[in-house]
Order: structure tokens, then C-alpha cells, then sequence
């Protein structure tokens, strides 16, 4: 019984997989029927690649060392008040429109910010300039710090008690702990977390064109965008979206090579306790980590509130564009978020069938069955790179025989916000399902529990937690997402970040701010649910 | 009823025809339908969509159906997609630098309407697309912040470099572009040397309209490209003069705004019908306050006072959609060339 279930989690992940790669594909297939496209390699595109690479990498590598002391803290000090709320503000800056952050990042460290005011007070002559790479970089640690911290946190409590008793018993002090425990826990899930942080900014636009200065920082995206607007030159867009899934693909792989993969150690599922991080001078260290991810990540969102709140907003919540709105993004966002989440389940699942060496069927056929479980992994991480816009245009040009596109239009921009989630939520539950397979697996086998009463009594109590965090990072996502909306979008497909960007675009400033803040009112009540897991059980999650 | 079918018609299908009656009788009382693809600020609750609505479908016993989409571009973008099957009637939107694009389509049918009346400054005629209102691009600047703003383009230019600037990308934005038809038009073969001076006063590009302004109105440059109109939304609407236009001593660079009907329309007639009243003083009563933008026909009555207060540039700069076709992108090249050297 235990074995057809598992034949059918695979077909089942072989059917998304197929799906999501037939999805992408027709896109492309449709784009490049339109004909054009030549003279793709100039000294153009070799510029905005490089700048896209070397911003990509910075970016990377700043949102990583900055996540590490953070995510530590946070492992350290379990208790501290307010530290669900920190986790909560943490899930923030994915839902937030780029536009809405980089605002927000400007009223903190633009010319007339915050930092450079209170820097002229103390008579510092230079001030700070957020345009150029700086703020580009500056942005992207916004966004990414907080989510490659949440991912590396959530490694560091999935560390069996086991660990932490020894560790006590032997009296390791912090460094050694930090090298021996808490490392590679966190290397394990590096190339994952850094892939994930690299494509988000390799594909960033608004961002790196409003902060950057000018037109020396241009990323391949901003190329792609180019192509499908004035020049509307649909090969030219896949050729580049194909030269950016393939550079970036190649950083991956390699990132994979150096990296191990993580090692789940046994455990016997005792609650956590750790007995470290109790020193006042680490306490200290975490303390001044804490606050200053606080400030960096909390100030943008204070800045956010304050405007908001010139906005009439009473008026605006009365207002039947803005119920409309409000509809049309649930409708969009909760679809999505759901089939992602299944998505990226049942391929993880099928993954680890297909790898598990506890399938003797599967014995024979190693080569493809790693095949497979390889081109799902790639999958779920590359269709990020996948630019939205391109998405659209090409399923566009093929549902167009069909009749109005316009009614297809909600149907492929919850496919398209489904898949974009997918990265996200599968970096958030793969290792959470792989610390639970391991742990349960053999033992869920040999007692012959399969099927409804797997998933309700074994799978569903210790996965509850990363399930509600991938469900509200899928939310958030397709929440302040405009990228798939912005080619569909007409009156009757207008979400709240299409509202926000119309009135914008209107002069009504103060009603974009009054929305912003709404938005990011919602993506705060999505984020509490993203952590429900986290008050009921203080102690730790038992397994 | 002189339908010669229901003579000949069978029971059965008389019967359905019956349970049907009520749908056709509802599809009867909306008759025609008239679909415009415009950008979504024309229908937005505070553009003129709504209005312009209400006061055609009184003239025409029609129903006015808008799809909006984000921007002019973005408005031949979605044409292209949809090919011919669009069921547009009326596209309503573009501005004449996409007007040879969107002719080399093939979509659109020659509107035969008389435009000589018209008053768009440049002079701008085709048979394909007719104006509907026009704005001259400027540099608007907060008088808080700037107590000499530039007088020209070469001051523009050449002034202090600590005094910035907030510019559009032409390559994905139409002032952008705009700006980049100004500069070449002034300044013709010497248009990379002056971008490599503005760029030292540019703070930064932004690829649209709305990030520009919203970082110029957050104080963070004094400076921002936008049109000759934009003070006119903060006099009628905040009851501020704080931001005003600079007029430019070279004259000013225009953007008209176009529609025109598809060719492959199901109503021809009232296409038509739509542009003649297009030009009329009904809509263009509701354009300016709406639109923020100006006029090409009479008016029903004389402007808001704000309009008399803008810049009226003496001189317009206007390229044919024929030439920006032809070299926007050497002209792109070009500015980044200039715009990238450090």
C-alpha cells in the first residue's frame, strides 16, 4: 500500500514537474514564433550583464553575512520579548511593491532621510548618497537579509537537543559552538538561501534603475523589459531571459559543488534547550545584532506608516476601487499560494523517493531517478528567473486563438504568481521535510502508516510551522507582486499594487502612501499566521 | 417583430426561443457596444473615462466598454499581442512617437475625419490617428528648494551640478523619451556631449514617470522632467504654487496623445462617431481638469484660472513619428553612451 502511494507521489511530482516546464516552455515557444531577434551579443548586453553579475553578487554576499549574526541572535536568545514580532517584521519586506520599499529606504537614507539630517546635525559635511550601487546594494540586504535569516534560523532550530546537551557537557565555548554546531548547519542551506537571494537580485528592476543613478547600472532584466516595450521584440526577451537562466544556472551548480549538503542528525526528538548565547558578553554581541537589523529592516516600514497616515484613510477604505482591489488580490493570492505550496511539497516528496535508498525498486534506476530528482530541484529554484512579463506575453500569444484573452488573464496571473512563490516556499519546506523524513520515515514505514492517517497523525503536527511559513511567504509574495499583473492588467484585474502604482501615477501621492501602508498592514496579519506555529510551542517543536 | 425566421420556425425551437427572450430582450436594450483600450488613468475614478462615458452613450444609444492597461506603450504592446483579434474599436492612448509603430501594424483604418480645426502646437496630421489633447514637457521644480530655476535648456545644462535632477529612462518610459527627442532637437549632433554634462546634475534615471515625481515631490531633488501641466494638478487640486515648470528659452518639446479606430472593427460607424465627438467641446470640456492636459478643440467654457498661470512655451519642438522611428535606437545608444561614462 506504502508502495503505491509512493509511485504516486511520484507521478504526482512528475506531473507538476512536467507542468511548470510545459508552462514555461509554451510561453517561450510562443515568443520566439513572432519572429526578430537579431544581433543579440553587443557591448551593451556584455555591460548590463556584468553590472547584473557583479551587483547580483555583492548584494548575495552582504545579505548573507549580514543574516548570519541575525539569524544566530535569534537562535541564541529564544526568549527575549517581542522576539515573535521581530520574526514577524523579518516576512515584511517580501510583500512590499519594490517602489513602496525604495521610498521607504529613501525617507531613511536618501538626501533628505533621516541618516543624512541627523549627519548634518552633527556637522558632517559629506552627506550619504543612496544613488548608485550603494543603494542598490543597501535595497537588496533590505529585502534579503531578513528572508535569508528567517531560512538559516529555521536550520538552527531544526539542530536535535542532542547537540546542544553535549555540547553543554563538554563546556564548547561560543566560537566553538558557532564552528562546530552552528556552521554547518547553516552551510548546508547556503547555496540554497544564497540562490535564491542571487536570482531575486539578478532580476530586480525598479530597484536597481531607481536607486542606481543612471543608466550604467542596468540589469539583463531592465534589457528584457526594453525588448518586450518599445521594441516589442519577443525572441530578443527570451533569448535574454535564456542567457540569464543559463549564467545564473551555471552560479548555482557551482555553488552547489562547493558546498556540502546537509547531514540530518538522529535524534530522538527531545525539545530544544540550548544552554549557550548566556554570557553577558554574547548576550551583548546578539543584543547589538538585533538592534541593528531592527533599525535597518524596521526604519523603511516607520517610514512607510508616518506617510501613510497623512493619507485619508478612512476615505480610502470606503472607497469601491479599493474593495475591488482587495478582492482581486485575495482571489489572485490565495489560489496561488496554495497550489505553490502543494507544488513544492509533493515534489520534495517525490525527491526524496526518488533518492531514498529505501525503495529497492528504484535500485535499478539510479541514473534517471537522480535525473529527475535533479531537474526538480532546478525547477523549483530557476523558474525565478523566468521573467514574469515574458510569462505573460507568451501565454498571451497563445491563448489568443481562443478568444479574449482578458478571460484568461486571473487563470495565467495565479499560474504565474503560483510558480514565482515556489523558490520561497521550497527553501522554506524542503529542509523542514527533509529533517522529518529522516527522522520519521523508516519508522512510519516499518509500522506501515501510510496515507491519510501519515499525513494527519506523523507529517502534519511537526510540519505545521514551515507549512504556515512557506503559505503566508506565498501570500506576501503574490501580494505586492506587480510583474505578472503589469501586461494582463486592465480595470478588471487591478490589485492593490496596481491601484497603489495608478494612483501614483496620477499625483494622488498621499492615497499611494495610505495604500501602501494598508499593504503592508495585510502582509504584517499574513506574516502573524506565517508564525502560529511559533507561541504554541515555546519549548520547541516535538517531533 | 419581422424577423422573417420566426415564420418558418420549428415548435421546439420556438419554445427555446422563448426561454431565451428575456437575454436577447436585455442584449436588445444595451445595443451596440463601443470597446476603447486606453491606459488605465483615463479610467481611473478621477479621469475623464467615466465622464466621457456618459456623455457619448447620451449622442449614440451605445454602450462604451474601456479596457485600460498600464500606459501608451504598454497600449501597443497589448495591440501587438492580441493581433488581430482584438476586440478593440478604438485605441486611445498613444502619443505620436508610437504612432509609426502602431501604423506599421496594420491595425488601424484611416479615420476620414477632418482635423484642420484643431489646435495642437507643431501641427501634427494623419489619416490613421486624431489628437485628443497634448502636453509640452518641462522641467518642474519645487520653488522651496530652487529659488533660480534654469531659463533654457542649455542653463539646464550647464548650471550647478549639486542642484539635481530627477530624469525618466527613455528606453522604458515615454517622458524619457521625450526628453531625449528635447535634447536632440536642441542640440542635434552635440546631443552625447551635452547628456555627459547633465549627467553630473542627474540624481538619478527612473525607468517611469511615477518614481521620478515621487521622489521629487519626497524632497529629494528640486528638479523633476515632467510637463508644463503638472503645476495645474497642485493649484486646482492641493491649492499650492510651490511646484511650478521652468520655461525653457529654446521652446519645449510636446507630447500628443492619438487615438484611432482598428480595422478590423465591428462598428465601424460609431468608431467613427466616438473620434468626431473626441474632438468636440464635450470631451474636451473634461479633458484639461481630468487629464491634466491641454485641449485641442474648443471648450464648453474658458479653463480653470491655474491654466492661465502655466508655461506657455513660445516655440515647439516636434520630430515626425517617422524620423524617432527611424533612429530612436542610435539615438538610445547615444545616451547611453553618454550617460554610462563615469
Amino acid at each position: 500500500m506504502i508502495a503505491r502511494e509512493n509511485r504516486l507521489t511520484i507521478a504526482a511530482g512528475g506531473f507538476s514537474l512536467g507542468g511548470i516546464l510545459l508552462f514555461v516552455g509554451l510561453a517561450a515557444a510562443a515568443m520566439l514564433a513572432q519572429g526578430g531577434g537579431d544581433g543579440l551579443f553587443d557591448a551593451y548586453l556584455w555591460r548590463v550583464t556584468r553590472f547584473t553579475l557583479l551587483q547580483a553578487s555583492l548584494s548575495t554576499g552582504l545579505s548573507i553575512l549580514f543574516a548570519i549574526p541575525v539569524a544566530r541572535a535569534l537562535a541564541r536568545q529564544a526568549t527575549f520579548p517581542g522576539r515573535v514580532w521581530m520574526l514577524r517584521l523579518m516576512a515584511l519586506p517580501l510583500g512590499v511593491p519594490a517602489l513602496v520599499a525604495a521610498l521607504g529606504l529613501i525617507e531613511v537614507w536618501g538626501r533628505q532621510g533621516d541618516l543624512n539630517r541627523l549627519l548634518a546635525a552633527t556637522g558632517l559635511a559629506e552627506p550619504i548618497s543612496i544613488y548608485g550601487l550603494f543603494g542598490i546594494l543597501l535595497a537588496h540586504v533590505f529585502f534579503n537579509m531578513p528572508l535569508a535569516a528567517r531560512l538559516m534560523l529555521a536550520g538552527l532550530e531544526r539542530i536535535p537537543a542532542e547537540y546542544w546537551r553535549t555540547s553543554a557537557n563538554l563546556g564548547m565555548g561560543s566560537l566553538a559552538i558557532f564552528r562546530f554546531i552552528e556552521w554547518p548547519a547553516i552551510r548546508g542551506l547556503l547555496p540554497g538561501i544564497a540562490g535564491l537571494v542571487f536570482m531575486l537580485c539578478a532580476t530586480s528592476f525598479t530597484l536597481v534603475l531607481t536607486l542606481g543613478g543612471g543608466p550604467a547600472a542596468s540589469t539583463i532584466e531592465v534589457a528584457i523589459y526594453q525588448a518586450l516595450r518599445f521594441d516589442f521584440d519577443p525572441p530578443r526577451a527570451i533569448a535574454l531571459a535564456g542567457l540569464q537562466i543559463v549564467l545564473t544556472g551555471t552560479l548555482l551548480l557551482m555553488l552547489k559543488f562547493v558546498a556540502p549538503p546537509p547531514e540530518e542528525g538522529e535524534t530522538s526528538g527531545k525539545a530544544v534547550q540550548r544552554f549557550d548565547g548566556r554570557s553577558r558578553l554574547s548576550r551583548l554581541a546578539d543584543r547589538i545584532w538585533l538592534v541593528l537589523a531592527l533599525f535597518f529592516v524596521g526604519m523603511p516600514f516607520v517610514a512607510i506608516v508616518t506617510s501613510g497616515m497623512q493619507a485619508d484613510l478612512s476615505r480610502l477604505v470606503r472607497e469601491s476601487a479599493f474593495h475591488q482591489a482587495l478582492a482581486t488580490s485575495a482571489l489572485v493570492a490565495l489560489p496561488s499560494a496554495m497550489i505553490s505550496v502543494t507544488i513544492a511539497a509533493l515534489m520534495i516528496r517525490t525527491q526524496r523517493l526518488l533518492l531514498a535508498p529505501m525503495i529497492p525498486a528504484r535500485r535499478r534506476h539510479r541514473m534517471p531517478a537522480r535525473l529527475f530528482a535533479g531537474a526538480i530541484g532546478a525547477s523549483t529554484s530557476l523558474v525565478l528567473l523566468a521573467p514574469p512579463v515574458v510569462l505573460g506575453a507568451g501565454w498571451f500569444l497563445l491563448l489568443r486563438p481562443f478568444g479574449d484573452v482578458a478571460r484568461f488573464a486571473p487563470f495565467v496571473v495565479i499560474a504565474i504568481n503560483a510558480l514565482m512563490a515556489l523558490p520561497f516556499v521550497h527553501r522554506v519546506l524542503a529542509p523542514a521535510m527533509a529533517s522529518h523524513a529522516a527522522r520519521t520515515e523508516r519508522l512510519a514505514a516499518s509500522l506501515g502508516i501510510g496515507g491519510f492517517h501519515r499525513l494527519r497523525w506523523i507529517d502534519w503536527p511537526p510540519l505545521r510551522k514551515p507549512l504556515f511559513m512557506a503559505l503566508s511567504f506565498a501570500l506576501a509574495l503574490s501580494l505586492g507582486d506587480l510583474g505578472a499583473i503589469a501586461l494582463f492588467g486592465s480595470q478588471d484585474l487591478a490589485t492593490l499594487p496596481w491601484l497603489l502604482y495608478s494612483r501614483m501615477g496620477s499625483y494622488r501621492t498621499a492615497d499611494a502612501a495610505g495604500l501602501a501602508l494598508i499593504l503592508g498592514t495585510i502582509c504584517l496579519i499574513l506574516t502573524i499566521l506565517g508564525t502560529a506555529g511559533e507561541q504554541r510551542s515555546p519549548e520547541g517543536p516535538r517531533t | 417583430m419581422s424577423n422573417p425566421l420566426h415564420r418558418k420556425m420549428p415548435k421546439r425551437l420556438a419554445i427555446a426561443a422563448i426561454a431565451l427572450l428575456p437575454f436577447s430582450t436585455s442584449a436588445l436594450a444595451a445595443e451596440k457596444t463601443l470597446t476603447v483600450y486606453t491606459y488605465e488613468s483615463f479610467i481611473s475614478e478621477w479621469g475623464p473615462g467615466a465622464k466621457v462615458a456618459e456623455a457619448f452613450e447620451q449622442t449614440c444609444e451605445c454602450k462604451v466598454d474601456y479596457v485600460g492597461v498600464a500606459d501608451g506603450v504598454e497600449l501597443l504592446t497589448r495591440l501587438k499581442l492580441e493581433g488581430e483579434n482584438s476586440k478593440a474599436d478604438i485605441v486611445l492612448g498613444l502619443d505620436t512617437n508610437l504612432v509609426a509603430e502602431a501604423k506599421a501594424t496594420g491595425y488601424f483604418a484611416p479615420h476620414g475625419l477632418d482635423t484642420a480645426t484643431l489646435k495642437v502646437p507643431g501641427g501634427f496630421s494623419d489619416d490613421s490617428f486624431v489628437p485628443y489633447d497634448y502636453g509640452h514637457f518641462a522641467v518642474v521644480y519645487d520653488t522651496e528648494a530652487l529659488k533660480d530655476p534654469p531659463e533654457s535648456l542649455e542653463e539646464l545644462v550647464e548650471g550647478d551640478p549639486n542642484q539635481k535632477i530627477v530624469i525618466e529612462d527613455p528606453r522604458t518610459s515615454t517622458p524619457g523619451l521625450g526628453l531625449l527627442l528635447w535634447v536632440k532637437s536642441v542640440y542635434g549632433d552635440r546631443a552625447g556631449e551635452a547628456w555627459a554634462k547633465l549627467k553630473d546634475r542627474v540624481l538619478t534615471v527612473t525607468p517611469g514617470w511615477s518614481e521620478a515625481y515621487g521622489l521629487f515631490t519626497k524632497g529629494e531633488a528640486p528638479m523633476v522632467f515632467s510637463y508644463t501641466t503638472s503645476p495645474a494638478y497642485h493649484m486646482v487640486a492641493e491649492n499650492t504654487d510651490r511646484y511650478q515648470a521652468a520655461a525653457f528659452a529654446e521652446g519645449h518639446y510636446i507630447q500628443i496623445e492619438v487615438a484611432g479606430v482598428t480595422k478590423n472593427t465591428k462598428e465601424p460607424e460609431l468608431a467613427r462617431q466616438f473620434l468626431a465627438f473626441m474632438t468636440g467641446p464635450e470631451f474636451q470640456s473634461i479633458i484639461p481638469t481630468t487629464n491634466w492636459m491641454m485641449p485641442v478643440g474648443e471648450t464648453k467654457e474658458p479653463l480653470p484660472a491655474a491654466f492661465d498661470k502655466l508655461v506657455k512655451p513660445e516655440k515647439t519642438f516636434l520630430m515626425s513619428p517617422q524620423e524617432v522611428a527611424a533612429n530612436r535606437k542610435a539615438w538610445i545608444d547615444e545616451w547611453l553612451a553618454a550617460m554610462s561614462t563615469n
